[in-house]
């Protein structure tokens, strides 16, 4: 309530401003809601699996007890690392931080709405893990490289994978801007039960959790380095630079799941067609529909990860491929079936 | 589905916290803040030890509800389980890990062996115990220690 309440005050001066401030306002609310909220949904993914295996669990609130304490704690160069080393933690946050910003998570009509490019996205995502990647392989040991290798080869098989999955969506919004693939289908609801669009989605699911590194691709919380690949990264990073990393993983977490209930569940996400006082509701009502859109996903993810074990690395690529067939059949379906309809 | 069925029957295996122990906690403790990782390093334990520490981190006293957790590297750690008698072979990787930790850093010492070497005292393959090697912030009795008493050790340390 004292979220209306404030907007209210506010609501004043918006109106002379016009759409564009709500827009600004949508798009700042999106990038806290992702900064804040991106720990507590891996808190509420761990507490979930805790209570499905009869833990009691640490609490939603762990995650940021863990990013404080790194962040007091003395940041280490190991011997021998260079730049790429202490850059990689700031591109990865860097672009999180960018990518969170674009995304329509809450809003459609937010002022970067150009940017929300899906190629840019992908490419974004993209350099954050080429920038660990490298940074795995500038400390010299044995795990940093070969997690590092293991990353850069589920890249080269997630990211087409996204941009076919999504090109599939984009074929007939008649346009590669998230923006209005999210708005076209949140005007005609039941483009979500086209072939096409069901397909993509299967599809986009699988890829979230390879690039998120999600059981089966990969085990967020392993202790067995010969099994690792995003862990096998990042064993050298510790204090403030090891928060980054982490924050950055939930974050990304946070956007491709926010993503993917925008592109096939997009009720709720604001279009920017109403003025005034009903556009700052509407935005309102994008932030509710985020949050609840994201948890639950996060929580039906971490509930169907109680029920599986990770694959073997070499069944990995298997999986990958049959999440790139299916997207490339969505591509399909959505070139025939949309002449026939 | 029948796993659907074992989760929804077992419920919760986790017993009930006991209280919060009593006695000092180091004065560095506090900065963690509810939040302690730990790395495990077995010095030349006969496996006793990690048995129990198995079962501390296990569904029945879950560790991980008072903020402690174990992690793949020194890096990430706050603090070192350490266990076993220190063997000539481990001395140096033991102070090679407690020198990777980022400051503040805890050790503990868990086991009989890692206090004072314990029935292994005097052999030939032994280099002495853990505080011989690196500074202990604290110690676990028992042969084995019970997870209980491990769990009170952590609490202390996670101050939760």
């Amino acid at each position: 309530m004292t979220g209306l309440s404030s907007a209210g005050l506010s609501s004043a001066g918006l109106n002379a401003a016009g759409p564009d401030a709500v827009g600004l306002i949508a798009t700042v609310l999106q990038v806290v809601l992702v900064v804040v909220g991106a720990p507590l949904l891996t808190g509420l993914m761990r507490q979930v699996r805790a209570r499905m295996e009869g833990r009691a669990g640490a609490g939603v609130l762990q995650p940021w007890r863990d990013l404080r304490k790194l962040l007091r704690k003395e940041p280490i160069d190991p011997r021998g690392t260079g730049w790429p080393f202490r850059l990689a933690p700031l591109v990865l946050a860097g672009t999180a931080l960018v990518v969170a910003a674009v995304v329509p998570l809450v809003t459609t009509a937010s002022p970067l709405d150009s940017a929300a490019d899906l190629f840019a996205v992908t490419a974004l995502l993209a350099l954050g893990s080429v920038a660990l990647a490298l940074g795995g392989l500038d400390t010299g040991t044995a795990f940093g490289g070969m997690g590092a290798s293991r990353e850069v080869t589920v890249l080269a098989l997630v990211e087409p994978t996204i941009l076919v999955s999504v090109f599939a969506l984009s074929v007939r919004a008649g346009s590669t801007n998230l923006g209005t693939i999210v708005g076209l289908t949140e005007a005609d609801p039941m483009r979500v039960l086209s072939p096409a669009s069901l397909l993509a989605a299967v599809a986009l699911a699988l890829v979230t959790i390879a690039e998120t590194g999600r059981i089966p691709v990969d085990n967020p919380s392993t202790h067995l380095e010969l099994t690792m690949i995003h862990e096998a990264m990042v064993l050298e990073y510790s204090g403030p630079d090891l928060a980054l990393i982490e924050w950055a993983s939930a974050a990304r977490l946070t956007v491709l799941l926010g993503l993917l209930g925008s592109l096939f569940l997009p009720w709720g996400v604001a279009t920017g067609g109403a003025a005034g006082m009903g556009a700052l509701v509407a935005v309102l009502v994008g932030v509710a529909a985020f949050a609840a859109k994201t948890a639950v996903l996060g929580m039906l993810l971490a509930a169907g990860e109680v029920f599986m074990a990770k694959l073997r690395l070499f069944r990995i690529p298997e999986l990958l491929a049959g999440s790139f067939l299916l997207a490339l059949l969505a591509v399909a379906a959505s070139y025939f079936l949309a002449g026939g309809a | 589905m029948s796993l659907w069925r074992k989760i929804r029957k077992t419920g919760r295996v986790a017993e009930p916290a006991p209280e919060r122990p009593t006695g000092e906690a180091p004065p560095e403790a506090a900065k963690l803040g509810g939040s302690v990782q730990f790395r495990h390093v077995d010095a030349g334990s006969c496996n006793g030890c990690e048995v129990e520490i198995g079962s501390v981190f296990g569904p029945v006293y879950d560790a991980e509800r008072y903020g402690a957790r174990l992690v793949a590297s020194p890096r990430h750690a706050d603090a070192l389980l350490v266990t076993g008698p220190v063997t000539r072979n481990m001395e140096v990787p033991l102070r090679r890990t407690y020198e990777a930790v980022p400051e503040p850093r805890f050790v503990v010492a868990v086991g009989d062996c890692a206090r004072d070497c314990g029935v292994f005292a005097g052999a030939y393959g032994v280099a002495g115990a853990v505080g011989d090697v690196v500074p202990v912030d604290a110690e676990v009795p028992g042969c084995p220690p019970e997870p209980e008493a491990i769990i009170a050790a952590l609490r202390r340390l996670t101050g939760r």
